[in-house]
């Protein structure tokens, strides 16, 4: 059954249509990727999945009833938790109270329990923005994960990481939804890992969706080559 | 005349500054609460901290005691803070700031033209809340009325310093006010964090106005004009931005004033408010963001 699926999403920012009639979805317990260019409208989809946008046109529906009649803040409730290409964390906060922000309007697990499961023991009372980057990406994990999230977005969990972290980044994301019994939609440029992780891959191109398949059919298919490639 | 130099009079007078200085640090704390959520100095906090004493002059004239008349005044002035959000800045939430600045010296206008219409412009008194009479500490003689001040100032700073730090409401008003966008994702009602941003910020003012009028002989709606530059002032010269560095700006600021009113003769009474905005345009030059407030860094 699908957690999470989207008919015809539109989107316009001006004369420029980033979501164009995008239809897809994601079954519940999925590793679903979502690829394509730069500028493909990836990031929209997911804002507009959490409701930082309103679509102008079409559905996006969330556990069988619309995620439109839902405000900004009440996503999160619904089991929706994401996390950010470029870590979106607040000011002057340590890690601990992050993890506790994750908690403001629905409970996960602990804050403690997730403290230790994304390795951050021993930095609870740090501030967070003075942490590496690669750090900040776990608060920002163990942030979402505090809401006892149904579905995952991961905006590109492997910016900015290094070649190994890479490797173990994919089969982190794999006991994740193991063990948070979780369903995740990624955003993903390195295509290593998505191809490594996904049960199913979606492709935009220029805000349109051009493919959809298993990581094999995906690298196969002749519109995303051309997409990624540009044509002879 | 100047004072002669002793240390007598030299702890008196750092006391009596410390006590003006907590009620201009209270003001200050409301200043910055709103100016770190929304970026915008509220040029109404003190005639909305006018408007609360006068409620707590007329629940007082009603026949309550001072600190019955206190603690409602605290709820009514949360209460109507919260209002004046919701109905007033609401609507120009998303406006450039320069129309919310423009709004809030709008409220100034209206909360001196509501108080004047409804209590006329004849001045009032607020009983003091403490004893004037003084108690000997090491030889020196401090008033009761101008400690208590201080304790409650503190108090006050105290427990909003708890609700920030160990409240689930505290870390939300926090979230809201540093990163509004990803509040809402974490579930956070952020226009609603806004709105109890105000209202704290006006509960705050109240408690000043209510410390600060029964310190003048009598008040009319102009008393809390002057409190509002200083707090002003010490909010600048702490930063802006920085709730701790509000208050211990202000208390710097009324030891400082308090001091050179007195000592140094050619300022004394009439000179103290050009002294305060000396300092705010002294910061503004030297320091712009203050003793502990951040400077701002932007990428490019």
């Amino acid at each position: 059954m699908a957690l999470l699926s989207l008919e015809h999403l539109t989107r316009r920012f001006g004369g420029i249509v980033a979501v164009d009639s995008v239809t897809f979805d994601v079954a519940d317990g999925e590793i679903v990727g979502l690829i394509g260019p730069n500028g493909a409208g990836k990031t929209t989809v997911f804002n507009l999945i959490t409701r930082l946008y309103s679509p102008n046109d079409g559905e996006i529906a969330f556990d069988g009833s619309s995620l439109l009649r839902t405000p900004p803040h009440g996503v999160v409730k619904r089991g929706i938790a994401r996390t950010f290409q470029n870590v979106e964390l607040f000011g002057s906060m340590t890690v601990l109270e992050h993890v506790l922000m994750g908690r403001h309007a629905r409970r996960g697990r602990g804050a403690r329990e997730l403290i230790e499961y994304t390795g951050l023991s021993g930095l609870a009372h740090r501030d967070a923005r003075e942490l590496p980057y690669g750090v900040q990406k776990r608060v920002e994990l163990a942030r979402a994960l505090a809401s006892g999230p149904r579905l995952l977005l991961l905006d590109e969990p492997a910016g900015g990481l290094n070649h190994e972290e890479v490797q173990e980044l994919g089969s982190r994301i794999r006991h994740l939804r193991d063990d948070f019994e979780l369903t995740i939609l990624l955003v993903e440029h390195h295509m290593g890992l998505v191809m490594g992780i996904a049960d199913r891959v979606h492709v935009l191109d220029f805000g349109v969706l051009i493919a959809t398949g298993t990581p094999a059919e995906v690298q196969n298919d002749q519109a995303v080559i051309e997409a990624y490639l540009g044509t002879a | 005349m100047p004072l002669a130099f002793d240390w007598t009079q030299l702890a008196q007078q750092t006391v009596i500054g410390l006590s003006s200085g907590g009620t201009w640090a209270l003001l200050a704390l409301a200043l910055v609460l709103i100016y770190r959520s929304t970026g915008v100095v509220n040029f109404a906090q003190g005639e909305m901290a006018m408007f609360s004493t006068f409620i707590a002059w007329s629940l007082v004239d009603h026949g309550l005691s001072y600190w019955t008349a206190f603690a409602l005044t605290i709820a009514i002035s949360f209460g109507g803070g919260f209002a004046v959000e919701r109905v007033v800045i609401r609507p120009v939430e998303r406006a450039p700031v320069l129309t919310v600045v423009i709004v809030t010296i709008g409220l100034f206008f209206v909360f001196n033209g509501a108080a004047r219409w409804h209590w006329s412009t004849e001045t009032r008194t607020l009983p003091n809340a403490f004893s004037t009479r003084p108690i000997h500490v090491a030889g020196v003689a401090f008033s009761i009325q101008d400690l208590g001040n201080i304790a409650v100032s503190l108090g006050m700073v105290l427990l909003l310093w708890l609700l920030f730090r160990f409240t689930k409401l505290g870390l939300a008003l926090r979230a809201a006010a540093v990163n509004p966008g990803e509040s809402r994702l974490v579930g956070i009602r952020v226009s609603w964090m806004l709105a109890i941003g105000w209202g704290l910020a006006a509960a705050m003012g109240g408690v000043a106005g209510m410390l600060a009028a029964p310190a003048l002989a009598s008040f009319d709606q102009t008393f809390m004009q002057p409190v509002l530059l200083y707090a002003f002032a010490g909010a600048v010269l702490g930063g802006l931005d920085s709730p701790l560095g509000a208050v211990v700006g202000s208390l710097l600021l009324g030891v400082f004033i308090n001091l050179i009113g007195n000592y140094v003769g050619w300022v004394g009474n009439v000179l103290k408010l050009p002294v305060a905005l000396a300092v705010i345009l002294g910061v503004l030059l030297v320091r712009p963001e203050g003793i502990f407030g951040r400077p701002r860094v932007r990428k490019v």
